[in-house]
């Protein structure tokens, strides 16, 4: 974007928001926000504090531990509907209805049958991640060329080489698939632990509420959505990677 | 309901019989789900060493044939002989090129010109060492370490040719391998195809909608006429041989082997 003749940074927007953020802030016009300033001194503070530390490796593991299995379940599961259509109309409503479904409805639910813990959590940035996955890989299976996999029959390819064959026809597709999930991963992990509410970083923000800390706790928003973009950007990092190779299917 | 009863049909005789047949087809139908009869009785035998088109208009099963003849699609009826044995799925004395190219696009020139030696079991550097002679051969040196979506369409087209030349198969079958690339591309590939088929001494089976070309490149032409798909003409251009290219295109004998494969086509577009 150009203002005036001058070319504007990407992250400029940013900026104007910072601004009127400091301004309602400095006018105390809205109690829930203090100066950004403010927040950006909270920052250091949060940071540093030992009960983030210990918030930042449950949610850490609850989210790796979640996404894991996302990708682990998602992906064969995507493949099977892409493969077997048996399977594909048994699963397809399924899938499409928990992709749009309000999960967090479903999280009280899973506090019953998992505890108040780290495995609700789990299961929690599991359910969150693991559709996207599926619908993707599914759509990347479906999407091979005819012929790519007649070329495979006709030089004699074995069951196992046709199948390295799919998914690397499918990579593309998967990678976006993980990478939305990761995405919905970090919404889950945060409803997670803010349902449960005694873990992670659902604790912290429970804590800074009560003690109306607020600018704590928009610093602690703040890490959330930046690491939530940074993941994504690798991702997106990677799959441009890998689209060099297959991005341009003929 | 029409009274007119259909004429009998009656299958036309090559001029020649093969004398050395690589590939019988031998009663051969393909009835799609109940009633789309693509190929009808098909009996027809390849001469070896030669090249011989399927000429006919869209939907005339000449595809299916060919996909037949590489064992990708199986017979309602009828079998196919390969150097006398019958064909029950893709064999390693057949090899394919396909008019979409079906190359990978995650693999660079090289891996997919050596795909087929690959799935041989052919070792590395063995593999690789053909793999480059083939690649050379269709005028791709030097774009081994290249990846499909960096070539144009026509520099595709040779890396499928390649691929299929590598594994040094019997029999070169070929679906329309140079419909989805422009025309000079076209022509400058029906040349080449001319002059590799004097070095490579192979079989070609070629799928083609374009009679200029099928008359160009052909030894024999097979003219398939569709709904049921049916061999309705056998045609030898008399073009002689050793011509170069550019008087081929004035040549009489060309022109009116187009002009009557025309007329004999042209009911089935109207």
């Amino acid at each position: 974007m150009t203002l005036f003749g001058f070319r504007m940074p990407k992250m400029a927007s940013l900026l104007v928001w910072v601004i009127i953020w400091e301004i309602i802030g400095r006018f105390e016009l809205v109690m829930l926000f203090p100066p950004f300033t403010e927040v950006l001194a909270a920052l250091g503070d949060v940071v540093t504090s030992r009960s983030f530390g210990e918030a930042m490796r449950i949610t850490v593991q609850s989210y790796l531990g979640g996404l894991g299995l996302a990708i682990a379940i998602g992906i064969p599961l995507g493949f099977l509907m892409g493969l077997v259509p048996a399977a594909d109309k048994m699963l397809n409503m399924w899938v499409n209805t928990f992709l749009s479904a309000p999960l967090s409805a479903l999280v009280p639910v899973f506090m019953i049958l998992f505890g108040l813990g780290t495995p609700t959590v789990i299961v929690t940035v599991f359910m969150f991640a693991v559709w996207i996955i599926v619908l993707d890989t599914r759509a990347g299976v479906l999407s091979i060329s005819p012929s790519l996999m007649e070329m495979s029959r006709s030089f004699g390819a074995s069951r196992a080489e046709r199948f390295k064959m799919v998914l690397l026809a499918a990579l593309p597709e998967i990678l976006a698939g993980i990478r939305l999930g990761m995405i919905r991963g970090v919404k889950g992990v945060v409803i997670g632990q803010l349902l449960v509410s005694i873990i992670g970083v659902g604790a912290l923000f429970q804590l800074y509420q009560q003690n109306f800390l607020m600018a704590h706790f928009w610093a602690l928003v703040l890490i959330l959505f930046t690491i939530a973009l940074t993941l994504a950007e690798l991702v997106a990092k990677l799959e441009k990677r890998v689209e060099y190779y297959a991005g341009v299917r003929s | 309901m029409s009274l007119a009863l259909a004429k009998k049909y009656e299958e036309p005789t090559p001029v020649t019989k093969p004398s050395n047949p690589i590939i019988e087809v031998r009663g051969v139908s393909k009835v799609y789900g109940n009633d789309v009869v693509a190929l009808d009785n098909i009996n027809i035998a390849f001469e070896t060493g030669h090249l011989t088109s399927l000429l006919g208009p869209s939907g005339c099963g000449k595809t299916t044939l060919l996909k037949i003849v590489a064992g990708l699609l199986q017979p309602t009826a009828g079998e196919v002989l390969v150097k006398g044995k019958p064909v029950t799925g893709p064999g390693p004395e057949r090899a394919f090129v396909f008019q979409d190219f079906a190359l990978m696009p995650w693999a660079s020139v090289m891996d997919n010109a050596a795909f087929g030696l690959k799935m041989q079991g052919v070792p590395r550097s063995e593999r690789e060492d053909k793999a480059r002679h083939y690649i050379a051969e269709v005028g791709l040196a030097g774009f081994e370490k290249k990846y499909p979506h960096e070539l144009s369409g026509g520099m595709r087209q040779r890396v499928g040719l390649a691929r299929a030349l590598a594994v040094n198969a019997d029999v070169l079958l070929m679906d329309e391998p140079f419909s989805a690339v422009d025309e000079q591309t076209r022509r400058k590939f029906q040349e080449d195809l001319f002059r590799l088929r004097e070095v490579e001494k192979k079989t070609f089976l070629f799928v083609t909608h374009s009679i200029e070309e099928a008359v160009y490149v052909s030894d024999r032409i097979i003219m398939l006429s569709p709904r049921p798909g049916r061999i309705s003409e056998i045609i030898d251009p008399a073009i002689p041989k050793g011509i170069n290219p550019d008087d081929l295109r004035r040549n009489d004998v060309y022109l009116d082997t187009v002009e009557q494969i025309w007329q004999g086509i042209r009911k089935y577009v109207e």
